[in-house]
């Protein structure tokens, strides 16, 4: 028998977590070890399942089964393939650099510990379920911790109030998802008389409709639900109208806790929508794919507006996620190679992004102690780490050459030109303006005149920070060079949702 | 050994266990009576469930027992299983509460309302159900009321005995209407007579659903419920909202599944109605309780709807479903009662400011109540993840969508409150006061109790399928008997 690496990734954080709980609460350093021990196990393991993809084989690997009550069908059924296994890497990435940022958390650090990584448990769940009650059962892990980390450790003005809106949205969404995923279980169970969660047989059913009408759903059936179970999701992606609960969670976060949040939840959003949305019901992909593609859109012009005249530094990054994840949204709607290689890579280029923007942002709040652009400056002098690393995020952010988000936003364009060139052109608007806001804030918070109140008061950042600064701005170029490190990786995921999409 | 014996196996054992209790109690000194009675009815209510597992498991058919009186099938033997378990834990709780720790009545009553209880759940006969119902119901009404110098106590249990007085007289109305009309008091002979639904047989199934609805506290039969359970002894409260309501759980689906099969698209409507009803009214008088104990009397009022949803399906995968969320109910409601045992003995208050601060005071407790509340929410990996999953499940296989669309909204609702709850136990903090300095007393009684009942909440979350299974058979069973339509 093969190692479990899957589950071991997925159920490292989770005794973590449990261990964690079992320490004294006032040995604050010990805890902070145990995590980062456990941070450093899971990202080592997650480097490992994504260069232990067998390119050549393509399809689901590292896959491992077992009865979880096989009368309904469920079962643990864990694999990846080419659009999870970029993700699985990610979430690593962000567990490892988030416990270093968060060594400075003083109060209760057993439980903020303790929660996060129930919160990286259910993340990772997601990304390598293959059983659609197994995915359901991990997303919903992944959202309550949201909760108490935002809740507790958030931000004081508005940490209340965003943390049970940003619950209430993502639950309303996964339990209309739900019923529309039972709605499939048992369509399934009555066409072909196979009762099962598995996504793998789901998937064939799905893309049958189209041949064999007695077969698969019908494609009515199909219609019907898409927009449920595509929607419920994609409001954890921050699709628009529902992404409202984003800016205002990421703002009230603390520092790790957006980076999660941003980094890889509204991922889990992105991708579970794919997963479930357009691979289970490709048809209803194909009836309301321009619908999809006008959300999209607006997300990603109006977020990119709305963030250029915000006037705190951590909602312009909250509202460039939203015109971010909409590029997301936008690659998928496109139903095309292109679109979707192009959205995968986005999914790791945004989450290791922001993860970055979000520790920058962090790391100048925790000395000055405001974000409003018009008190803050010249930061570049005392912390010239977090002004490049924020440069850096920057040029990221609006698709440099030579950084991962040319290599992700480029294929999306193309994939729209090919569908609507229109919307090509109105998505390219968003370009210009998330070139603005983000020289405007580079300029305006690390440039210019050090106020008179900060002089002396800055004090520089840790090596901890060093490290995580470097790791996440080192993964972005190096993608951005040697886009070959990922992209064909992607491209095998991309082929098997075409493949259920009729194309190809 | 004999059908008659094994069928009565558990009811039998705990008449001689509350025997022995009034035979010893006398016989202990002052000092050392909570300790010896607590232990007493917790240890033998514990070895009657061991034994019940170990010998009193009924086979794959049902057969009925005692002149037709009882039925021995896997329906009635998981929900004993249930009670048993619930009032064992409570006889723990208990010992936490000053003014009834110390008295062996009050155990003897615990005791008692658990034989009516298995009877319920086992009853095949109107007399029997009528019997076994007030042999719930009498020792049910005085526990509530025990504590006499309390006048909330007090208020509570002639409140509760009011409505069940009540609701009692119309059950029983109902009951010899089914008798006149049928002619037998049989359930399955029953059967027959009402094989085709008239408006008459509307008429009594009204009846028996407003009786069993003050059992069930479904809207709008709920009025003592809130009072009932802010008043009593809180371990009496925490069995009041979990046994009590699964028994009337056990006898609904039993009565209404056998006895009234053929009318089931008359029932279903109806307690369709009250389940949105219910649910709804529940879950939002819940947003604007101060009182953590009305708070969950609400909560449990919306549980009931819940779990309404798998009667409804009136499917195989339907009780089972409701017998499945039964037990995680149970689970989970009474570690809910229990943290609001310990906090109310240790800061004399159940409001919800008292848990201000919980989770600097006491972590673990703190802990055990946000799995408790995740798992009254919803939550994974906790056991009302998969109940509520189960009840949605069987509904939607039954065709009940839109009774499931009314079921996730009023979850949402529910998430609501049950957070905001958790947001006094983590986030705010009693003004002035080093919480970490002042703990919540705890006893060993009461960590066992706990203890056990947060695992379970997390094993019956995760690892399923066992549970599943024994839903299956106890509703497998109920349908085993039924003539083929």
């Amino acid at each position: 028998m093969q190692f479990p690496i899957l589950s071991v990734i997925v159920f490292t954080p989770l005794v973590a977590a449990l261990i964690i709980f079992l320490m004294n609460g006032e040995r604050k350093n010990e805890i902070r070890v145990t995590a980062l021990a456990a941070a450093v196990f899971a990202l080592a393991l997650s480097a490992w399942v994504y260069f232990s993809y067998d390119q050549s084989l393509a399809g689901y690997q590292l896959i491992e089964k077992y009865d979880w009550l096989p009368v309904l069908g469920i079962s643990y059924h864990v694999g990846v393939d080419g659009m999870s296994t970029p993700l699985v890497l990610l979430t690593g990435l962000v567990m490892f650099t988030g416990v270093l940022i968060s060594w400075g958390i003083d109060d209760r650090p057993r439980e903020f510990f303790a929660f996060l990584f129930l919160l990286a448990g259910g993340v990772f769940g997601v990304f390598v379920a293959l059983d659609l009650f197994m995915l359901f059962f991990f997303y919903e892990i992944a959202v309550f911790p949201m909760y108490l980390l935002i809740a507790i450790w958030g931000w004081k003005q508005t940490r209340e109030y965003a943390a049970m809106k940003l619950t209430l949205y993502l639950f309303l969404g996964s339990v209309f998802a739900l019923v529309g995923a039972l709605a499939m279980y048992w369509q399934v169970g009555l066409n072909t008389g196979i009762y099962t969660f598995d996504m793998l047989a789901m998937e064939q059913v799905g893309a049958m409709a189209g041949m064999v009408t007695i077969f698969g759903y019908s494609i009515p059936f199909q219609v019907f639900w898409f927009l449920p179970v595509f929607l419920g999701f994609a409001i954890l992606g921050g699709i628009f109208p529902f992404h409202n609960w984003s800016p205002d969670g990421h703002v009230a976060a603390p520092t790790a806790v957006s980076m999660f949040h941003a980094g890889v939840l509204m991922k889990l959003g992105a991708f579970a929508a794919l997963r479930v949305g357009i691979m289970l019901l490709p048809e209803g992909a194909h009836y309301w794919q321009w619908v999809i593609l006008g959300l999209a859109t607006v997300n990603v012009v109006y977020g990119a507006f709305i963030a250029m005249i915000q006037k705190d530094l951590k909602y312009i990054i909250g509202f460039s996620s939203v015109s971010h994840m909409g590029l997301v949204v936008l690659g998928f709607a496109t139903l095309t190679r292109e679109g979707m290689v192009g959205a995968g890579l986005q999914m790791f280029s945004h989450g290791v992004m922001t993860a970055l923007f979000f520790s920058a942002v962090g790391m100048v709040y925790d000395r000055a102690h405001t974000r409003q652009l018009a008190e803050l400056g010249g930061m570049s002098k005392p912390l010239p780490w977090v002004a490049v690393a924020f440069i850096i995020g920057g040029l990221v952010s609006m698709g440099m050459p030579g950084f991962s988000g040319f290599v992700a936003e480029f294929p999306i364009f193309m994939g729209v030109w090919k569908t609507q060139w229109v919307v090509a052109i109105i998505a390219s608007i968003s370009i210009v303006i998330t070139a603005a806001y983000i020289l405007i804030a580079v300029r305006r918070a690390f440039f210019g005149e050090l106020p008179a109140q900060f002089e002396g008061h800055i004090h520089p950042i840790s090596v901890l920070d060093k490290v995580a600064l470097v790791t996440l701005c080192a993964v972005m170029i190096a993608l951005g060079v040697f886009p070959g490190l990922m992209a064909p990786l992607v491209e095998l995921g991309v082929q098997n949702v075409l493949r259920l999409l009729g194309g190809a | 050994m004999s059908v008659n014996f094994l069928a009565i196996l558990p009811e039998a054992l705990m008449l001689l266990l509350g025997i022995l209790i009034l035979i010893l109690d006398p016989l202990w000194k002052d000092e050392k009576r909570r300790l010896n009675l607590g232990w007493l009815t917790a240890g033998g209510l514990a070895a009657i469930l061991v034994a019940s597992i170990l010998i009193g498991r009924p086979g794959a058919q049902s057969v009925l027992a005692w002149g037709g009186m009882v039925r021995f099938d896997m329906l009635a033997y998981a929900f004993k299983l249930f009670f048993i378990f619930a009032a064992a834990i409570t006889a723990l709780f208990m010992m936490d509460v000053d003014g009834i720790s110390r008295r062996a009545e009050s155990y003897v009553l615990l005791l008692a309302a658990t034989i009516g209880m298995s009877l319920m759940a086992s009853a095949s006969d109107l007399v029997m159900l009528y019997l076994a119902i007030e042999t719930t119901s009498i020792p049910l009404y005085v526990l509530a009321g025990f504590l006499l110098d309390d006048k909330k106590s007090t208020e509570a249990g002639f409140k509760y005995l009011l409505f069940g007085a009540m609701t009692s007289a119309i059950l029983l109305y109902g009951l010899s209407l089914v008798y006149g009309f049928g002619g037998m008091t049989g359930f399955d002979d029953l059967a027959k007579q009402f094989a085709s639904a008239t408006p008459f047989s509307m008429g009594v199934l009204v009846l028996l659903i407003v009786g069993l609805g003050f059992k069930l506290s479904l809207a709008p039969f709920h009025f003592w419920a809130p009072d009932t359970y802010e008043g009593a002894p809180t371990p009496v409260a925490g069995f009041l909202s979990t046994a009590s309501k699964a028994a009337g759980f056990a006898v609904l689906a039993r009565l209404f599944i056998t006895t009234f099969g053929s009318s089931a698209e008359q029932w279903q409507m109806i307690l369709a109605i009250l389940a949105v009803v219910t649910m709804t009214l529940g879950n939002l008088v819940a947003l604007a309780q101060k009182n953590i104990k009305r708070l969950l009397a609400y909560s449990s009022i919306s549980h009931a709807g819940y779990a309404l949803m798998g009667v409804i399906a009136a499917s195989t995968l339907g009780i089972t479903s409701s017998v499945f969320y039964m037990l995680a109910y149970i689970l989970t409601n009474l570690a809910a009662f229990g943290i609001i045992v310990a906090v109310g003995k240790t800061l004399g208050s159940d409001d919800i400011r008292a848990y201000d601060g919980l989770s600097r005071r006491s972590p673990y407790l703190a802990l055990a109540m946000l799995i408790a509340f995740l798992s009254l929410s919803g939550m994974p990996p906790f056991g009302g993840f998969v109940a509520k999953f189960l009840v949605f499940f069987a509904a939607i296989q039954a065709g009940w969508t839109w009774l499931v669309v009314v079921g996730i909204i009023n979850s949402i609702i529910g998430v609501y409150y049950y957070l905001t709850v958790m947001k006094y136990v983590y986030l705010y903090r009693t003004e002035g006061e080093d919480e970490a300095a002042h703990p919540i007393l705890t006893t060993r009684p009461y960590l066992i109790a706990i203890s056990v009942l947060t695992i379970g909440v997390v094993l019956v979350g995760t690892f399923f399928a066992p549970w599943f299974g024994l839903s299956t058979d106890a509703a497998a069973s109920l349908f085993a008997g039924l003539m083929p339509k």
